[in-house]
């Protein structure tokens, strides 16, 4: 089954390859990794897509948990997450297609960020489920080239009854 | 903090800083092999006399040495090595390190920081190399971040579950200088390792142990880690509940106190094994269900709950199901353990258990550990560890062994008393280990009886450092039990590979005697059997570094065996009947059996 892991490192050098290692070297599954610094710039957020049975996930947390650069690691999908994933795509457009190629990018709240006479490049950013559909309706216009960032995924704050939150400052 | 000199110090130089950790850290030798990058260190080595240095004759032999040093002290063993081909030999010993959880501090050299991935001579990528089989490692850049390093190093490797830690120093920070503070605490947000278990769980814990009727210690090498000997001698003869051992167990439980059923696993004995597999109630204490013990995991225990006591989460419940996991340090835990059972244990214990303990005499009684030593025949193997242990086991001898045949006999025959004796190469089963361990202990206990009991095959493996025993004067005892074979290899090949000796005959092995002269050591040879108490009493009686070299019965197997991928209560207890026929007789190797060699 799949699991979105998320985990948070040191900032460090070299702590990618530990994370990667620790994957490649026990045969675990990684079908995407993706990390970029917190806001606390001494540490990174890595969103971990993997896959295993209960057993194997139980390991990979635990392992995640002993290396030394780990601060935390949580197994989204213990809990309620939402995720989002972005995709660039470039695709070939002549005559008729550019306009088809528009009405599909304005279905999917997709951008054009990028325009030649031939080609559009796309960005379109959702859950993996949208990124997978608007790939394949254009697909057949001819898919030049395609490039996913892996998903994000952040764990939902747990709703409460109005009484009982504290009174905070919304981010939001 | 506290800074050398107060305010307006000298700087000390990198070699410098990498010294005054040291001493802070209690550190009396380092086992050292120099090279271009890391000379300024051990030029600062040479004009201190806190620090001693011993010079070995390669890395391997340094990290392995560094390993007998910490298993026999429960401390950090530190070795220092060069870069590059420095550090490409010391890798063995730290993974060896890494799966049986030593407590060793690796110092290597690097290219100065400026050449650091330009392919520079003697360049290794240090880090890359030992990140799967170190517990952590650290380039360090600047020589500001040098002390406070080492004293995380140090730290690492001797907390949680112990492990090898490598820094790597680059030329010039060895060189540059800076102001010493050594910091007194360590705090890394990343390592917190849980000390104290789950008291709920070990409520559990002792509810299963007072109700089960026939429960099993599984103890192995965290015991002994954590220094928990004592707490389980205590929980054991309370609860009147046998002790199996691990192969990196041995000494933590008293090998001759009644309680002990011996090794268990692939080569276990029959009373260990069978009561493992029978049991209702197994309680595992920093052990981790290795291949080797559990054999077929899916029939492994068929009848057990499963207490697992580990500091290690990753321990639990990666190759077998636990029923009350207990992450924690097992004295810690033990103490815990004891404490509610004190209240609670009576006699009915005994009662309850007495038909487990009737079966486990039968057991024992059935098959118990057994070999045949004909007097006038060939020496067998197992008669000469036999003997060693007897002539030496009053003077608490640490003993060493190298991986292979020698290694399963020393562990049935040689039945140690307490723990840190017995320094072995468990998990990554390196041949090589225990000529350069058993310096290291000796290194640590220049007073002591260090034995090492080697093969021909391993012993090879790392002979060069018989030089650096007889120049640093550390007598270690070897006996080479000497079957002209890798044997282990040998009994496979003639159990499952219809006796083909692909590789595995060694044909000609130097004349260890004469070898033990060459380097200025002592070399003795037992002819016959009857020779033998005279010539160890002889090896003994040296303070010199001794080879002792017993030609042995080339065809003796190992038993009790269970075939790899077997379940445990399925033993070979001797030849199988074909074997037997084909060895009856047989003292040496024939030239038919070389042809077998020649043409398998």
């Amino acid at each position: 089954m799949e699991h979105i892991i998320s985990v948070t490192v040191e900032n460090k050098f070299g702590v990618l390859s530990r994370v990667a290692g620790l994957f490649s070297g026990r045969g675990f599954n990684i079908e995407s990794l993706s990390v970029a610094p917190t806001l606390d710039p001494s540490m990174s957020q890595m969103t971990i897509v993997t896959s295993g049975d209960e057993r194997i996930i139980e390991q990979i947390v635990k392992q995640l948990n002993k290396l030394i650069d780990v601060i935390k690691v949580v197994d989204l999908n213990e809990t309620e997450f939402v995720s989002r994933e972005t995709a660039i795509i470039k695709v070939h457009t002549k005559d008729a297609d550019r306009a088809e190629a528009l009405r599909i990018v304005d279905i999917f709240r997709a951008n054009v960020i990028d325009s030649t006479p031939s080609t559009y490049t796309i960005e379109v950013s959702g859950d993996p489920k949208k990124v997978e559909a608007i790939i394949n309706l254009l697909q057949p216009l001819g898919i030049k080239d395609l490039v996913r960032t892996g998903r994000v995924a952040v764990a939902r704050e747990p709703v409460r009854p109005a009484a009982a939150q504290p009174k905070k400052v919304a981010r939001e | 903090m506290h800074a050398v000199g107060g305010r307006g110090a000298m700087k000390l130089t990198g070699a410098e800083i990498f010294i005054e950790c040291l001493k802070r850290e209690g550190v009396k030798t380092v086992f050292a092999l120099p090279g271009g990058v890391v000379l300024k260190i051990f030029d600062m080595l040479h004009q201190q006399k806190d620090v001693e240095v011993i010079l070995t004759r390669h890395e391997q032999g340094a990290g392995h040495m560094a390993e007998g040093y910490a298993k026999a002290t429960g401390k950090a063993g530190v070795c220092l090595v060069t870069s590059g081909p420095g550090m490409t030999n010391v890798i063995t010993a730290l993974a060896d390190a890494y799966m049986d959880s030593v407590p060793v501090v690796c110092f290597s050299g690097q290219v100065p920081t400026s050449l650091i991935g330009n392919d520079a001579f003697q360049e290794a990528d240090n880090v890359g190399l030992s990140r799967p089989c170190t517990k952590y490692n650290f380039l360090v850049k600047d020589v500001n971040d040098l002390a406070a390093t080492i004293k995380e190093a140090f730290y690492i490797a001797t907390t949680g579950r112990p492990g090898p830690v490598l820094v790597d120093i680059p030329k010039d920070v060895s060189m540059a200088k800076a102001e010493f503070t050594y910091p007194n605490s360590v705090s890394i947000r990343g390592y917190n390792p849980t000390y104290d278990g789950n008291k709920w769980q070990i409520k559990q814990a002792a509810e299963a142990i007072m109700k089960a009727k026939k429960p099993i210690l599984y103890v192995g090498g965290g015991v002994i880690f954590s220094g928990a000997s004592q707490e389980l001698v205590e929980l054991a003869e309370m609860t009147q509940i046998p002790v199996d051992m691990t192969l990196m167990g041995l000494g933590a439980f008293p090998g001759e106190h009644p309680l002990s059923l011996g090794m268990l696993g692939m080569h276990g004995t029959y009373q260990a094994n069978m009561a493992m597999h029978y049991s209702d109630l197994v309680i595992a204490i920093g052990a981790r269900f290795d291949d080797r013990v559990t054999g077929k995991v899916s029939e492994f225990c068929p009848y057990a709950k499963v207490i697992h006591v580990d500091i290690d989460p990753t321990s639990i419940r990666k190759n077998i199901h636990v029923d009350i996991p207990i992450v924690g340090d097992c004295r810690t835990v033990l103490r815990e353990l004891n404490q509610i059972l004190r209240a609670t244990v009576n006699g009915e214990q005994k009662d309850l258990r007495k038909p487990w303990w009737d079966q486990i005499q039968e057991w024992q009684q059935a098959h118990p550990l057994m070999y045949h030593q004909e007097k006038d025949g060939p020496i067998k193997p197992q008669q000469v560890v036999k003997r060693l242990y007897e002539l030496t086991k009053d003077r608490d001898p640490i003993v060493s062994t190298d991986v292979g045949q020698h290694q399963m006999w020393a562990a049935q025959y040689f039945k140690l008393a307490k723990p840190n004796r017995w320094l072995t190469s468990g998990g990554l089963g390196t041949m090589g280990f225990g000529f350069p361990a058993a310096m290291g202990a000796q290194a640590a206990f220049r007073d002591r009886l260090v034995l090492c009991i080697a093969g021909d095959g391993s012993i090879q493996m790392n002979m060069q450092e018989m030089a650096t025993a007889v120049v640093s004067k550390l007598p270690v005892k070897i006996v080479i039990l000497n079957n002209g074979f890798h044997g282990m290899v040998r009994q496979w090949q003639d159990l499952f590979y219809e006796g083909r000796y692909a590789s595995s005959y060694l044909d000609t092995t130097p004349d260890f005697v004469k070898l033990a002269d060459a380097y200025g050591a002592v070399g003795l040879r037992v002819n016959k059997v009857g020779d033998l108490d005279a010539v160890l009493k002889e090896a003994l009686a040296t303070d010199k570094p001794v080879i002792v070299d017993v030609p042995t019965y080339p065809f003796e197997n190992c038993y009790p065996m269970i075939p790899a991928g077997g379940c445990n209560h399925e033993m070979l207890l001797e030849d199988p009947p074909e074997l037997k026929k084909k060895q009856s007789g047989a003292t040496k190797v024939t030239p038919e059996d070389k042809d077998t060699v020649l043409t398998a």
